[in-house]
């Protein structure tokens, strides 16, 4: 009777699957391209060294947003996830203007139609919101790192659980 | 010459050649570039993937490995994948708003015509109503469609 079978790093890198083998519960069997990429990418001991960083229950994550990663970076030699962001972020001015745009119109036709209209407390505090959400912080720390062009690309929400991480 | 070794060279501890594949993408300059690398991709696998592409190439893919490896040592689960998912995140919230924002338009543009074309009926039922002695100049001042001094409305 043989034993339960590697995992799908064990048998890329030809060695005995250990019970307490730190890949096993993240590289099953039956996905061996899984592991291949993020070998490729990454190398093996290089995320062992990451998933030992990491609690039990933060692993799975890391793992899928490693592979992600990965993917990426396979699809797009040069810009990896860099691309995507880029483009992304691009995405995000294109609709902050349009939506500023959209705003400044409502405004026009509210004082079409009442001339001594004012502004309300509403709108302004709707404003500030949005204004918050879509200038967060990040965006003006990954500012500094991204001057890529954009990727062509379109890329997928990778935190959609019901589409990744399952 | 050991003085000019490149930072990855530096860090390996090894005689920099003249055809190192990383000296023109980390300087001496910067240690930590080739650090965070490094440990995130290690040296093997960014030579390989350097040398896999075109030299004109190498410089933006050695920027983009160096921001990603610092997105992930910053966050060591998500790396810079948590940025990706934020970003479509505010999509998705910018999207929302600015579809309400149109429907709010459509709506109040509805509403400014639906005026506008009430009006023009309320003016018509009354030029339809007056008789024609009325629709002279001195008539029409005397409903007030004249110059300001003769404002007097009336409608039978």
């Amino acid at each position: 009777m043989g034993g339960p079978s590697p995992c799908a790093s064990c048998k890329l890198l030809r060695r005995r699957c250990a019970k307490d083998c730190i890949f096993a519960p993240y590289f099953p069997s039956d996905d061996p391209h899984k592991f291949a990429i993020v070998h490729k990418v990454f190398g093996a001991s290089n995320v062992s060294k990451m998933l030992q960083e990491l609690p039990i229950h933060q692993r799975g994550d890391a793992v899928s947003s490693l592979v992600y990663e990965a993917n990426a970076r396979v699809r797009d030699p040069v810009y990896g996830c860099a691309g995507a962001i880029s483009y992304l972020q691009n995405e995000v001015s294109k609709l902050e203007m349009q939506l500023a745009v959209a705003q400044a119109e409502i405004l026009c036709i509210q004082m079409q139609q009442q001339p001594n209209y004012l502004p309300t407390n509403h709108i302004d505090v709707q404003a500030g919101e949005k204004s918050h959400l879509l200038s967060a912080d990040f965006n003006n720390n990954m500012s500094q790192y991204l001057g890529f062009p954009s990727s062509s690309n379109v890329i997928q929400d990778p935190l959609k659980r019901e589409s990744l991480w399952t | 010459m050991i003085s000019g070794r490149c930072a990855a060279c530096k860090y390996l501890r090894r005689r920099c050649p003249s055809h190192c594949i990383f000296s023109p993408y980390f300087p001496p300059n910067d240690p930590q570039r080739f650090a965070c690398v490094h440990r995130i991709y290690g040296a093997s696998n960014v030579g390989k993937m350097l040398q896999k592409l075109p030299p004109h190439l190498r410089a933006q893919t050695a920027d983009t490995l160096y921001t990603e490896a610092k997105c992930r040592i910053q966050d060591p689960v998500y790396g810079c994948v948590g940025i990706i998912s934020h970003l479509h995140q505010q999509i998705h919230i910018a999207e929302s708003q600015l579809a309400k924002t149109q429907a709010e338009i459509a709506v109040l543009n509805s509403i400014a015509r639906e005026a506008q074309v009430q009006e023009i009926e309320a003016d018509s039922n009354f030029f339809n109503n007056l008789l024609p002695e009325e629709i002279t100049a001195a008539g029409l001042r005397s409903y007030g469609y004249g110059p300001p001094s003769t404002q007097t409305f009336r409608f039978n």
